[in-house]
């Protein structure tokens, strides 16, 4: 790895990635800004007969347009995405970032210590590994009241396999470099080794699988959410949104679209920023060294 | 090579046990009482005690943890607490559709995957290609709930809309229709297959827009190889390099790919059944999740995660079908 800008440089050269990363800066920035310019909370109803159901581009009877349309209460549905996307993306950022802190320290442990307790750890990731996600997403889930929290911690939970698996195999092939030898023959202890010369090495495929982690995340979030075992309204989340325009498929199917695109759109994005890191870093690794 | 199977076999023990401890342990120690929500909150305490005894939830869970292991590993899954019917029954009216389902749409996801990745890989840095490429990357990317809920509202909503002809207005509800135990063998089979279409589709498509990714990877790799300038330098017909020489050796990742896919597939068919309201395991999951119905939850994932094994092996064993290498050292 050769600094931020050996990895960035190139993605940034890459049309698609860099058009990713700048829709991905910008629902960001809507999600912390957004709440500051729109007026209404999302939760006012006013008078529900006459504003609810309003189409795309169309306008309450009090004159308000609303872009995207509104849902069964009557809610601006732009509104609604924009504080849904707090919801979504701190949930989608928070559970990537635990489950690489949980894959980080695992894949370290298990590649730096060897032995037993790399064996044990082996075994629980290739065991946690063959379990399908979602059903133990949901058994997770079921365990306590669903919400923020147990979302954001069942889904970093399940979510580090990919993580631990990369960061060892890279710390097994760092750990018998000369520079490690010579850092332990200065006398650094063990984790000052492991954690100044080792690990900033093999942190590269880590955050690759961390981006595409944030995508899963926001899917997955989603995914519960849309079940009814996520994020609980009326706090609003994108997952959640699409779970309450279902119902109005027919009638009303903007509900449900609006937030289903968003998601797409969102997913997208980290995966194809993850590609082209993942390129970057396949091209970095194929020069010599 | 079946001593090599037993001892696959053997290893993925581990992965069920742990599953089945988690589940149990988490189940038992999370807040949420069975037994309360069964009775309602009108029952007195008395009530709760006694069916907790009933239900043998007044032991130490260490006990109540062994005795439950023992009896689900010789096949006795307990008693459904919202249904009332032993959880073998519930599953097993559940196991069929989605296996149906999941077999069906692993069928059309590998063989569309193929289509699209080998035509890619033979028309490279071609605009279809290209096409292709960003056409698999989106779908790839799509969440298997939003691609449902597409399907739903064109072809049920949409088709009705638009007046489509009847045949294209699919249902997006159940496994059959409302009338289908009056109709005819033949009747009954279109019906079946009618309703079968939508769901498999989600599924088949997100999946087969993966594996198109990597057959394209893996078999541009593949043409690569001196083995295919041999083949070509002998006067073989293109074709025949392609289906034989170089698809044959794009096939093993690909192969392997597919069980490594398995939990991938178990994990869009609880969104995929939930949607399309198919009675199988996802279904069937969520809803006993939602009513905190132990012995179903607790059957059903060690279920999804045995079927993820005996996947794992399959592919292993296909592979080594493939590969004469892959025998010796399975």
């Amino acid at each position: 790895m050769s600094g931020s800008r050996g990895v960035l440089g190139p993605v940034a050269r890459d049309p698609v990635a860099a058009a990713s990363a700048l829709v991905l800066v910008l629902l960001t920035l809507v999600a912390a800004l957004g709440p500051l310019l729109a007026g209404a909370p999302a939760t006012d109803f006013g008078d529900i007969a006459a504003r609810r159901f309003v189409a795309p581009f169309g306008r309450t009877p009090d004159g308000v347009l609303h872009l995207l349309g509104t849902d069964r209460f009557g809610r601006d549905l732009v509104l609604r995405l924009v504080l849904g996307a707090r919801v979504s993306l701190a949930v989608g950022v928070l559970a990537a970032l635990a489950a690489l802190a949980i894959g980080v320290g695992a894949g370290a442990v298990a590649g730096y210590a060897g032995g037993r307790a790399d064996r044990l750890i082996v075994a629980v990731t290739d065991a946690a590994l063959a379990i399908p996600r979602v059903p133990f997403l949901l058994l997770l889930v079921a365990l306590f009241r669903p919400g923020l929290g147990i979302t954001i911690a069942a889904i970093g939970a399940t979510g580090w396999m990919t993580v631990a698996r990369l960061v060892r195999a890279e710390v097994r092939s760092v750990r018998t470099r000369p520079f490690v030898e010579a850092a332990g023959a200065l006398g650094a202890r063990p984790t000052r080794v492991l954690a100044r010369h080792v690990l900033p090495h093999a942190l590269a495929p880590a955050l690759v699988a961390a981006a595409l982690g944030v995508g899963n995340a926001i899917m997955l979030e989603a995914g519960l959410s849309f079940l009814g075992l996520g994020v609980q309204p009326p706090t609003p989340s994108w997952g959640n949104m699409i779970a309450s325009g279902r119902d109005a498929l027919v009638l009303a199917p903007w509900v449900a679209c609006a937030p289903a695109a968003i998601v797409a759109i969102a997913v997208l994005c980290c995966s194809l920023l993850a590609d082209a890191f993942e390129r970057t870093i396949a091209g970095e690794r194929v020069l010599p060294q | 090579m079946s001593r090599a199977l037993l001892r696959r076999l053997w290893a993925a023990v581990p992965t069920v046990l742990l599953v089945l401890t988690v589940t149990f342990f988490g189940l038992h120690l999370a807040p949420g009482d069975p037994v309360r929500l069964f009775l309602g909150p009108s029952a007195d305490e008395a009530a709760a005690a006694q069916m907790r005894r009933a239900l043998g939830l007044d032991r130490a869970l260490a006990v109540q943890y062994l005795d439950w292991l023992a009896r689900f590993v010789t096949g006795d899954w307990g008693a459904s607490i919202a249904q009332h019917r032993p959880v073998t029954a519930v599953l097993g009216d559940a196991f069929g559709p989605t296996l149906l389902l999941t077999g069906l749409s692993l069928l059309l996801t590998y063989a569309l995957g193929l289509a699209i990745g080998a035509v890619q890989a033979v028309r490279r840095h071609s605009r279809l290609d290209a096409t292709l490429t960003a056409v698999t990357a989106v779908v790839a990317a799509l969440p298997a709930y939003v691609v449902g809920l597409g399907l739903v509202l064109v072809f049920a909503y949409g088709a009705a809309l638009w007046n489509w002809p009847a045949w294209l207005r699919l249902p997006a509800l159940g496994a059959a229709g409302i009338g289908a135990d009056f109709l005819g063998p033949a009747a009954r089979l279109a019906d079946r297959v009618r309703h079968l279409v939508l769901p498999t589709a989600t599924l088949a498509l997100v999946g087969a827009a993966g594996a198109a990714r990597f057959v394209r990877a893996s078999t541009v790799e593949a043409l690569r190889q001196p083995f295919v300038r041999t083949a070509r330098a002998k006067g073989l017909g293109e074709t025949r390099v392609l289906a034989r020489h170089a698809l044959r050796n794009a096939l093993l990742p690909v192969v392997t790919l597919a069980g490594l896919q398995l939990p991938a597939l178990f994990s869009g068919v609880v969104f995929v059944e939930t949607i399309f309201a198919w009675p199988g395991m996802g279904r069937v999951t969520v809803q006993a999740v939602l009513g905190r119905d132990y012995p179903v939850v607790m059957a059903s994932t060690a279920v999804f995660a045995t079927l993820v094994v005996i996947g794992n092996l399959l592919a292993d064993g296909a592979a080594a079908l493939l590969d004469p290498r892959a025998r010796s050292t399975a």
